[in-house]
């Protein structure tokens, strides 16, 4: 494991946090100017295993939207995947989901 | 250059002229300064394990975003608008990526042929290549303020300008990357 240092994993759940921590994580990619369109299709195939039809449709989500989210999961999933994208120079960040 | 083709049976190939290769090396020479571990002593290696253990030893990076926005860029936030969880984020995470982007760039010198000529890749050599390569852009990006309007950029300088052979630079490497990926698909 290597991510999971955030104090409000380590606390105890509060019944007020329930809602909220119900919520799934996502990992989302950010638009930026110098990333290859094929580079980050072709990275979005590699690290998740997505298919170029999916690849390719999220790719271009962050070329016209600004950003997509590429995964869903548990926060330390998430941040694992950020920190893999990060090792390829993707502009990528952890979130809860709304 | 000949640009990447994949290979029968695994990997890719291209080749390069001596002045390319040697641009080549001054400029991944120059993100390797930059991501280098601050602790890491010079001489000590670049492999994998010895990085672990340097990090162990070394215990946790630092919280704060870097300074020089090239560095920013190339180790960026984890999160966003939740400056907490981004400092805790990057003291976990950011000596291990400095790490993981060092060991690419050497990976890339080290299958660099000096004086250029043909050079053969397997597909995990591809992948440091691809990513030291993606560095050197997003440096080289940042420093040159490229937008998604890099033509017109480009166009807007005369030749004599200082900056007009750095966008010539970031486009060749553009096309370089382009043909890497074109040839691992």
């Amino acid at each position: 494991m290597v991510v999971s240092a955030a104090p409000a994993e380590v606390d105890l759940p509060r019944s007020a946090d329930k809602p909220v921590s119900d919520r799934p994580w996502v990992t989302i990619v950010w638009n930026d100017p110098v990333n290859l369109m094929s580079y980050v299709t072709y990275v979005f195939q590699h690290v998740f295993g997505y298919p170029k039809k999916k690849a390719t449709k999220l790719m271009l989500d962050v070329h016209h939207k600004g950003k997509a989210v590429v995964a869903a999961g548990a926060r330390e999933a998430m941040e694992r995947n950020v920190e893999i994208l990060h090792g390829y120079g993707l502009w990528a960040t952890v979130k809860q989901d709304k | 250059m000949e640009p990447f083709r994949s290979v029968r049976g695994g990997g890719v190939r291209a080749s390069l002229a001596g002045a390319e290769a040697s641009l080549l090396r001054s400029l991944v020479g120059q993100v390797m300064a930059l991501v280098e571990p601050e602790d890491r002593e010079p001489g000590l290696g670049d492999d994998d394990e010895l990085a672990a253990l340097e990090a162990m030893v070394h215990g946790p990076g630092a919280e704060e975003p870097p300074e020089d926005p090239v560095l920013a860029r190339l180790l960026p936030d984890g999160y966003r608008d939740d400056p907490d969880a981004a400092g805790e984020f990057r003291k976990y995470t950011e000596p291990g990526l400095r790490s993981a982007k060092y060991a690419a760039a050497q990976e890339m010198l080290d299958t660099l042929p000096d004086e250029g000529g043909r050079i053969q890749l397997t597909q995990d050599q591809a992948l440091s290549w691809l990513k030291a390569l993606n560095d050197v852009r997003l440096a080289l990006g940042v420093r040159l303020g490229v937008t998604e309007e890099f033509e017109e950029q480009w166009s807007r300088l005369k030749p004599d300008d200082p900056q007009w052979s750095a966008f010539e630079v970031y486009a060749w490497l553009g096309a370089v990357q382009e043909s890497l990926v074109q040839a691992l698909n």
